[in-house]
């Protein structure tokens, strides 16, 4: 397809991330680093009941308090509140220390409701305290029916049932959400954490009631989002409120304890699935019903699209006949919010734990069941790819066959996403400056994937200069409108835009200056022949230099310890496509991570709440466990270079299939299955009918 | 020879009750005694160290520089270098000692910074992730990260410079597994694990390759 160049020194090459620097030295100021003139220290106070009507709020001791300089209500008059955590107030002072002591003094009168429900299994009961008054709390099933699915199964030679379960999963960027903001006469600047530059300035000035060219968004380093960090958030609408009150600018960062409760997480998914196959292994009928949680609402603030609690059944394998019924069942606890590959790893976990339960049923190997029954024919490649590095015909052993008591065993899974392509209405402009500098600036925002270095990359190549000699400036919406970075489109989107800059750069410096190619050699004697003014040029994203759909199919290995239930994750094999490779180095970082956070998905990470209190019980990373650097294990990335499909992301394929690959190879190793995520020790020994089953599960 | 009993022997003079009851007394009395005595001790040792709760003057060597600060006496370290001094290299991730985002060197040794009152890091040589280039040039362990891609978002990532800059001054030949040992106490969401051991090894010298592959599709 595309008109990238073929013969290439920078793309598909390695680039060092250019504002690797500015990390490593504490340069780079990160939202939460911002020190604006005269700033104020804000907290929030929040809900202690999971379900009340609050009648007052009054903050008169918590204003005289030394140092407090605003306190301010969410909403005006009566309001309700339905999970603990929700938002009640927040004052602003000048220190933290302030804000505490302010905090322990704000009167609330509320009218506690004692009925609530945190559970899924609890909220779908007849009789459950309804989370939204007069509105049951699970909505009627979202039905999609292909084929004939009851005869179709009286036609399969193997049949087999299982109820497959993913836990709530939180985010837990490294920096919590929040702002620096500043409101004054002439309008509010927000230092935003965000992943969306455009859609805070567009939330901040909806709720602030002002002008969008009142509110300018910026965002220069921020410490991830995994799809959390779209919106404004009530955080942010506080902090323009406090700061309005108190004439100063308010940097108001969420505690890590808030971040576990109201600031999104990935849906909780029940999944029933029975699915058959014919005697050659060609599945032939399918039948899933799932329901998951989205606490309270499917995440009015994500801003990024998804939350809710529907996954992609049956997922990315053929299966002609059919019958999928979905449903999401609020209960008393934060609402959800697109989480990386939304949908798409609790469904990849059903589907390929489902494959290999039939594997085993037919007497196959899995990975020709997945062979023989996905359509996608770059999967085909990459299973035959993976399967060699991995050295999987030569590990296989039937389920439960590996001796002693550390057993070992390997599965796979695969992944597919449908996004990873560009957004039409990216922007940006280049600055060509008569002394041969050059600017780039893109109102896009880098979360940790290499953003800028991206476009640096992309420039050096086309104008034929060096990363290092391109300036890029992104994260602030003064510059040219960009997408917010969700969906894994933040690549496929500026890449063409860059290349239309460039080449439009290019054709102007020709007419300019007379020379017939600018580029390399010719790029200061041309730029010089600008005279004084500096050359802007304006472009935005073409069609034709990117593509959608990525996919890829991960191996993994595992040690499970039969005494101790303990998983260890020996060695991951990640075999990814994503079209025209731009970076090297920083996409092998994006399938680490993508790895990484998936055995957090398999084996560790689940939001517990209390149904007693309502409370989540573990708000903090002592008891949320994620791997640590001692849980990674060996990872090997094959990357499927396709130039001919021109620009695709990768964030989100990189993440799906691991918890799968990982729940498989646990089967294999002991030869039951656990199909409840996270696969804690408690789950592995129960499994093996050692304990009984873990009381949560 | 006969055994006498005392005059007052009765029942109720031995009885359970009376006896805890006389040993209680006893222990009540000598822990009370104690108790006033290690209060009245420990009055005596704070009677000239007690500060606050208000703002007291606070001096800290930071980098080499000496930063003079007024700060109530329960500002953490951290929140003395981010929010009342410029250096705002140290993250915080968690406040709560769970997360390393925050750590620095205490005379050479990691801490999180949040678990530790400003006021007691006064005398303290301490270096933050600032401190480690030398004018602008990066130390090897920034270089190495650098150049192996040991960061994503960056918020960790100082913690982790400052854990693994660490271990090298103790330890100039760890193992993959001395890296891991020396990071527990570091967090990252991103995933950079890998590439923070091999810049690791990288800065102690240790060569270490990339298993990535690319193949051709067509």
């Amino acid at each position: 397809m595309s008109n990238w160049p073929t013969e290439t020194k920078y793309i598909s090459h390695s680039t060092a991330r250019i504002d690797a620097p500015a990390k490593l030295t504490g340069n780079a100021r990160y939202s939460s680093d911002i020190q604006a003139e005269g700033w104020l220290y804000g907290m929030i106070y929040r809900s202690k009941w999971p379900s009340a009507k609050i009648k007052s709020v009054n903050l008169d001791k918590a204003l005289q308090v030394p140092g407090i300089k605003a306190a301010v209500v969410v909403r005006d008059g009566e309001f309700n509140v339905r999970y603990y955590g929700d938002e009640i107030a927040a004052v602003a002072g000048v220190s933290k220390q302030a804000c505490l002591d302010a905090l322990r003094l704000i009167e609330v009168q509320a009218d506690v409701k004692h009925e609530f429900v945190v559970k899924e299994n609890d909220a779908r009961k007849d009789g459950s305290p309804q989370v939204w008054d007069g509105a049951a709390n699970t909505v009627a099933p979202h039905v999609r029916e292909n084929g004939t699915v009851d005869a179709a199964f009286g036609e399969c030679a193997a049949v087999i049932e299982g109820f497959y379960t993913t836990p709530v999963q939180i985010h837990h960027p490294m920096e919590t959400h929040g702002n620096t903001v500043s409101w004054t006469d002439d309008g509010v600047t927000a230092w935003s954490s965000t992943q969306g530059i455009s859609s805070v300035r567009d939330g901040l000035a909806g709720s602030l009631q002002l002008d969008h060219s009142k509110v300018r968004v910026i965002t220069e380093y921020m410490g991830g989002g995994f799809g959390a960090k779209f919106g404004a958030g009530a955080e942010g609408v506080l902090a323009a409120k406090l700061s309005k009150a108190a004439k100063a600018p308010v940097r108001l960062m969420l505690t890590r304890f808030d971040q576990a409760l109201a600031v999104g997480n990935r849906p909780s998914s029940f999944q029933k699935i029975k699915m058959g196959a014919l005697a050659d292994g060609t599945l032939h009928a399918f039948e899933g019903e799932n329901y998951g949680t989205a606490g309270i609402g499917a995440g009015g603030d994500s801003g990024g699209g998804g939350g809710g609690a529907d996954i992609p059944m049956p997922y990315l394998y053929k299966v002609p006949n059919s019958r999928v019924k979905q449903s999401a069942v609020a209960v008393n606890a934060g609402s959800a919010r697109a989480f990386r590959a939304p949908g798409n790893p609790p469904a990849s976990f059903g589907m390929e734990s489902a494959m290999d339960d039939l594997a085993v049923k037919l007497g196959m190997d899995p990975l020709e069941l997945r062979q023989k029954n996905d359509p996608n024919p770059v999967r085909q490649r990459e299973y035959a790819l993976g399967a060699e590095k991995f050295g999987w015909k030569e590990k296989y052993k039937k389920p439960g066959s590996s001796p002693g008591v550390v057993k070992t065993g390997i599965g796979c899974a695969s992944a597919a996403w449908p996004a990873g392509g560009g957004s039409r209405r990216t922007q940006g402009e280049a600055q060509i400056n008569p002394d041969g500098s050059v600017e780039f600036r893109l109102g896009v925002q880098d979360i940790g994937t290499g953003t800028r270095t991206v476009i640096a990359v992309i420039a050096a190549e086309l104008l034929g200069l060096k990363p290092d000699q391109i300036t890029v400036k992104v994260g602030d919406t003064h510059y040219p409108p960009g997408p917010g970075s969700g969906g894994s489109t933040t690549c496929a989107s500026i890449s063409p835009t860059v290349f239309d800059i460039c080449t439009k750069a290019l054709q102007q410096l020709q007419t300019q200056t007379g020379l017939a190619d600018a580029r390399g050699d010719n790029w200061f004697a041309a730029c010089k022949k600008l005279g004084v003014d500096p050359l802007v040029v304006h472009g935005q994203w073409q069609q034709g230099l990117s593509s959608d759909h990525a996919g890829g199919v991960q191996f993994a290995e595992v040690e499970v310890d039969t005494e101790t239930g303990l998983v260890t994750v020996k060695k991951v094999v990640a075999v990814h496509d994503c079209g025209l490779i731009i970076n090297c180095v920083t996409l092998e970082s994006q399938i680490n991570g993508g790895v990484i956070g998936g055995i957090g998905y398999a084996l560790y990470e689940e939001r517990v709440m209390d149904d007693l209190s309502g409370v989540v019980l573990n708000p903090n990373f002592e008891t949320y466990k994620m791997p640590g650097i001692a849980d990674v294990p060996d990872i090997e990335v094959i990357l499927v270079n396709m130039p001919e499909r021109g620009v695709i992301g990768i964030g989100e394929p990189a993440t799906v299939p691991t918890a799968g690959a990982i729940a498989n190879a646990v089967a294999n190793a002991i030869g039951v299955r656990v199909p409840s995520l996270p696969i804690t020790p408690a789950k592995v020994l129960a499994a093996l009918g050692k304990v009984p089953p873990p009381v949560n599960s | 020879m006969k055994q006498t009993r005392p005059e007052n022997s009765g029942a109720g003079a031995h009885s359970r009750r009376t006896f805890l009851k006389s040993l209680g007394t006893v222990a009540a009395t000598a822990a009370t005694a104690q108790v006033k005595s290690v209060a009245a001790e420990l009055e005596k040792a704070n009677a000239e160290k007690v500060v606050g709760p208000g703002a007291v003057p606070v001096t800290l060597k930071v980098n080499g520089q000496t930063l003079k600060l007024t700060l109530e006496p329960r500002v953490t370290l951290l929140d003395a270098l981010r929010n009342y001094s410029s250096l705002t290299g140290a993250k915080e991730g968690c406040d709560r000692a769970t997360c390393g985002a925050c750590t620095v060197l205490v005379n050479d040794l990691p801490i999180y910074s949040c678990q530790k009152l400003a006021i007691e890091a006064q005398g303290c040589e301490i270096t933050t992730v600032e401190g480690l280039a030398d004018n602008g040039k990066l130390s090897p362990v920034q270089q190495s990260f650098f150049e192996k891609d040991a960061l994503m978002c960056g918020y960790c990532t100082p913690g982790f410079l400052m854990s693994v800059t660490a271990l090298l001054k103790h330890n100039p030949h760890p193992t993959a597994e001395d890296v891991k040992h020396a990071c527990a106490g570091n967090v990252c969401r991103c995933g950079t694990h890998p590439r923070i051991v091999q810049a690791a090894l990288k800065a102690a010298g240790v060569a270490t390759a990339s298993k990535t592959e690319v193949v051709d599709y067509v």
